[in-house]
């Protein structure tokens, strides 16, 4: 857990102090407050992925194996696995957002309850999203082209670090990440470039969708 | 007698290769059967199909009395798997295993913590209940994979290479747990392995699988006295390796490289090293 928090913690602060100064003169205002909310869904991205991943694993040599072969349906495995995930990658997102106040964030706390909430629907995107493509893969190779193909663009293209425009803004509105933090700034400083509405709808119907083919996916494994 | 597990004309094709092709054989209630054959042979499928975990291409399974393809959680709850990786969590106890195998196996609450005990000082692991399974060396892992596949009762106890890389006491004890269930309560076992001196002490019927085909199915004894009177090699087939090995050839069989190979290795680097 605190090794996958060095991250998060270096971007805040590498970035956050690096460009704030840059930002600040270009007229955007404090820096700070707008990457931590990227920050945080970064921190949710990358623990959600990689625990989604971890079924490659599992299938061969841990307790997967164990569940396939119970009398239990596969779906309720599937959900099973993509809520444990999710919560693992949505503590995670309130650990980096815990320590974000410390560098300099200042949320409006009373909002954070339903900040929580887009947290949870970004956790669960993309641990749904990782089981998914888990449940194609056989080998962990493939793990390397899926963490530069999907989940760097993803992650760089969604608005988390810098604002979207032009070309890169329209591309990104087919990023579900990108109303995820849109909703995540919306709740937590106030500021918001889609609307929390659209967000909060995106954000739900991106995941039911998400676990309704994970799930159909993960059904078909054959070990 | 009646028979546990019974198949009929099985195939599995995966594209163009044959991996199990047309095989038959039945398996008797109570009995302990060995499946032998070389890499590649096609063991593993067969028991993945067995267990509901791959699908036929075609032919007919009744195991327990039903079909896997057909009711596949009727099958899993009448059968108890000890795999050839371990599938055990790690991060959790001995005990907590059991109680989640308990779990999916829907027994009942108040049954478990009875179960548990019974099958962990069975296999002599009770003192050790509370350690994590990371700190478990191999064999113990493997008796406690043996106490949790049985832990919901089941007519079948399916191993798939069940002694490999175990030190010879622990090797001995394995089986002596298993003949001791075999005698006494009357457990089938299925069992694949490479070691043919556990087949020729344990098993009561043995069935020798070459590339998908069933080439020998019936008693060690029997094997090594057909294969020591057909011609070719000079000097007596005496015991069952040298019967297999006049039956399957003298090469070695180069089989690539899978992605369960590629894990295999993986994990070998990272033992220890996980998370």
């Amino acid at each position: 857990m605190v090794g996958s928090l060095g991250q998060p913690i270096l971007f805040l602060v590498a970035l956050g102090f690096g460009f704030g100064p840059v930002y600040a003169a270009a007229g955007g205002g404090n820096y700070i407050q707008f990457l931590a909310p990227g920050v945080i869904a970064m921190g949710i991205l990358f623990t959600a992925v990689f625990s989604g991943i971890e079924i490659i694993w599992d299938r061969q040599f841990g307790f997967l194996k164990e569940t396939l072969v119970a009398p239990v349906s596969r779906t309720s495995i599937m959900i099973g696995r993509t809520l444990g995930g999710a919560t693992v990658a949505l503590i995670q997102g309130v650990v980096v957002l815990i320590i974000s106040l410390f560098i300099g964030f200042h949320p409006s706390f009373v909002h954070i309850p339903a900040a929580i909430l887009f947290m949870l629907g970004i956790a669960v995107i993309f641990t749904a999203l990782g089981t998914g493509i888990a449940s194609l893969l056989e080998d962990m190779q493939g793990f390397q082209l899926i963490m530069n193909f999907v989940v760097m663009p993803t992650f760089f293209l969604s608005g988390a670090l810098f604002p979207l425009s032009g070309v890169l803004g329209t591309i990104a509105r087919f990023n579900p990440l990108c109303y995820g933090i849109d909703g995540l700034r919306a709740t937590l400083i106030g500021v918001s470039q889609i609307g929390v509405g659209t967000d909060a709808l995106v954000v739900t119907v991106v995941a039911l969708a998400l676990v309704g083919i994970g799930a159909w996916l993960f059904r078909r494994i054959q070990v | 007698m009646p028979t546990a597990i019974s198949v009929k004309n099985l195939t599995k094709t995966f594209g163009k290769l044959t991996a199990v092709d047309n095989i038959s054989f039945d398996v008797e209630a109570g009995s302990i059967f060995a499946f032998l054959g070389p890499n590649g042979a096609g063991k593993t499928t067969t028991i993945k199909m067995l267990t509901t975990l791959v699908a036929p291409t075609s032919g007919s399974i009744t195991v327990n009395g039903f079909d896997p393809t057909k009711n596949a959680n009727k099958v899993r709850k009448s059968f108890g798997i000890v795999f050839q990786d371990p599938s055990l969590d790690d991060e959790l106890t001995a005990y907590e295993n059991m109680f989640f195998h308990a779990g999916l196996y829907h027994i009942p609450r108040k049954e478990t913590p009875a179960r548990i005990k019974e099958m962990l000082e069975f296999v002599e692991l009770w003192d050790r209940k509370d350690d994590l399974v990371k700190r478990y060396s191999g064999g113990m892992k493997r008796r406690l994979e043996i106490a949790r596949g049985l832990l919901h009762t089941p007519a079948v106890l399916f191993l798939d290479e069940p002694t490999v890389g175990l030190d010879p006491q622990t090797r001995n004890h394995i089986w002596t747990y298993i003949k001791k269930l075999n005698k006494d309560r009357g457990l089938t076992v299925f069992f694949t392995t490479h070691y043919m001196d556990e087949v020729e002490r344990i098993a009561d019927k043995v069935a020798i699988i070459d590339q998908g085909k069933i080439i020998a199915n019936d008693t060690s004894a029997n094997i090594v006295a057909q294969a020591a009177q057909t011609g070719g090699e000079a000097g007596g087939v005496k015991t069952l390796e040298e019967a297999f090995i006049k039956m399957t050839g003298h090469n070695i069989r180069e089989t690539e490289a899978g992605a369960t190979d590629h894990l295999r290795q993986m994990r070998g680097a990272w033992r220890g090293a996980r998370r």
